[in-house]
């Protein structure tokens, strides 16, 4: 399947089975778009006929270019056949009951009150409970037990607001460490916080020990004590900004993320992003909010169109950055294009149900941190495991091409056929879409793609691309300084 | 090719050959948790 599109200047022709991507300029871009369908005789009259008005687009160099493009398709560049839906299932089939990655629920409860919350103010529309040790260390037991071969282990610790377990969650950790050189498995942890009860000890733990820490600022003052607010009503900006510099200050280059949402009330969210890269933080990433279509907070068709141009601003805002020496990481732009994930990865789906699953603080499993609290979704438990097998045999058949919706979608091999619980939200089935969401995909990823038509072409863009480590570029501050003390934030 | 630029990209039939390892991270457990990305996952096979 091809793909074309024109965006910031560059014309760009993708190859979804193969991954080839062109940058090509609009002489090879029509004829890429009429060779499937018309002879080369008929294609050199069209084109000469359209840019009659242009010497350098003689009947010789159409022909050559024609030429080009067939030498294109034999390599398997061009015009590859979709010949992935026979392995579709099989990498899951294969993987057998494999789990690997584990959200872990420490704590349904928050000390913040967001209007907005999926998880209903950390309660996933349950009782405010907190995971006990014995639970997390049976779900840790439970990973090992059933990991099979597989050697890198996720572990998110999540909630509501984890940190309001914080015990718990070092203990698990230390668990963790103590039996992974026996069982041969390397734990990724990560952590996802509000940011309100970050400390010193906080800081330590977690740059010691997560792979990743997820903060959770939303850009500007405002629009972050919009809906980011405390049981009495007041803002949270200002009492975790100083926290998340400092904690980012002492990160060094171990991966965070800065990670917002945004809403029917900010759909100009680029202002928020800019906000945070201005505050010195390079890792961002902010996500269309999830909620009921007539939730105050949801974003309109209107809305939609808005986002889409702000995805154009923001690509254009970052490459203007990075020209600079600044880059910043988007997590929707990060792509490798040649260390990236296989076609197994890319077809697979998210993995929920299967390799990943949600635990609640009283060990039940859910397919993901987003089924939790519907009743029906329950897969089993941490004791006796996955006893909900027709379940899980359902989130297998998920792929990126079990649904009929992503038949002709370019996109499918970025996405694997998207989030299973947006689709459930949306449609009332895992195996449906959410239209509005694929498109704020689809325009992501060819935004994303631009950027590095955009870095192929410009050696300044390449000096400065920004891959990884994490960057704090932040206030200046000795790393040793008491950030909330200099007042700078 | 004059008028055509192949950026360097993973060959995606190829990886088909010797991919499915299932060593790199789930799509949801870096920062999104509520929508899905594969392409932005590194590859973690050791034999690729």
């Amino acid at each position: 399947m091809v793909h074309q599109y024109q965006l910031n200047g560059y014309n760009i022709v993708l190859d979804t089975c193969s991954g080839s991507i062109h940058v090509v300029d609009e002489v090879a871009y029509d004829i890429i778009a009429m060779f499937p369908e018309k002879t080369a005789d008929e294609i050199v009259a069209e084109m000469l006929e359209k840019y009659r008005n242009r010497e350098d687009v003689t009947e010789e160099e159409i022909r050559e270019c024609i030429a080009d493009v067939a030498a294109l398709r034999d390599q398997g560049k061009l015009y590859t056949p979709d010949t992935f839906s026979e392995i579709a299932g099989t990498f899951k089939q294969r993987s057998g009951d494999v789990v690997k990655a584990l959200c872990l629920h420490v704590a349904h409860t928050c000390n913040l009150n967001c209007a907005y919350c999926f998880a209903s103010q950390g309660r996933f529309h349950g009782e405010r409970a907190i995971m006990s040790y014995e639970v997390g260390k049976q779900a840790l037991d439970f990973l090992v037990e059933h990991s099979g071969a597989r050697r890198n282990l996720e572990v998110d610790f999540f909630g509501g607001e984890p940190l309001m377990n914080f015990d718990v969650v070092k203990k698990l950790t230390a668990y963790a460490r103590s039996i992974e050189k026996e069982k041969n498995k390397n734990f990724r942890f990560t952590l996802t916080t509000n940011g309100m009860l970050i400390d010193d000890e906080v800081i330590d733990f977690c740059n010691r020990e997560m792979s990743n820490v997820v903060l959770s600022l939303d850009g500007r003052k405002e629009t972050h004590d919009r809906l980011r607010v405390d049981y009495a009503g007041n803002g949270s900006y200002d009492r975790i900004v100083p926290k998340f510099r400092k904690l980012v200050a002492k990160r060094g280059d171990r991966s965070y993320y800065m990670r917002g949402t945004f809403t029917h009330a900010n759909p100009d969210f680029t202002k928020d992003l800019f906000h945070m890269a201005d505050l010195g933080f390079t890792e961002l990433s902010m996500e269309p909010v999830v909620c009921a279509p007539d939730d105050p907070a949801a974003l309109t068709p209107e809305d939609i169109e808005i986002v889409k141009e702000q995805y154009e601003i923001l690509a254009k805002e970052m490459l203007r950055r990075q020209k600079e020496g600044h880059p910043l990481t988007f997590y929707h732009y990060m792509l490798d294009l040649t260390g990236g994930p296989c076609i197994y990865k890319r077809i697979s789906g998210c993995g929920s149900g299967t390799e990943y699953m949600a635990v609640t603080p009283w060990g039940d499993l859910y397919p993901c941190h987003q089924f939790v609290g519907e009743e029906q979704y329950k897969l089993g438990d941490v004791w006796q495991g996955v006893t909900n097998t027709a379940l899980r045999e359902e989130f297998r058949k998920c792929n990126a091409y079990a649904r009929p919706e992503c038949a002709d979608c370019w996109a499918k091999l970025y996405c694997s056929g998207g989030c299973a619980a947006n689709a459930y939200h949306a449609s009332g089935s895992i195996r449906g879409i959410y239209e509005p969401g694929c498109e704020l995909f689809r325009k992501r990823i060819e935004c994303a793609i631009m950027m590095k038509a955009a870095e192929a072409e410009d050696p300044e863009l390449r000096k400065y691309a920004k891959t990884r480590p994490a960057q704090y570029l932040g206030c200046g501050a000795a790393d040793d300084e008491d950030c909330e003390a200099c007042g700078e934030c | 090719m004059e008028r055509i630029k192949t950026l360097e990209t993973r060959d995606l039939c190829e990886s088909a050959k010797k991919g499915g390892c299932g060593e790199c991270q789930t799509s949801c457990q870096s920062a999104c948790k509520t929508s899905c990305g594969v392409a932005n996952q590194a590859c973690e096979n050791e034999n690729k």
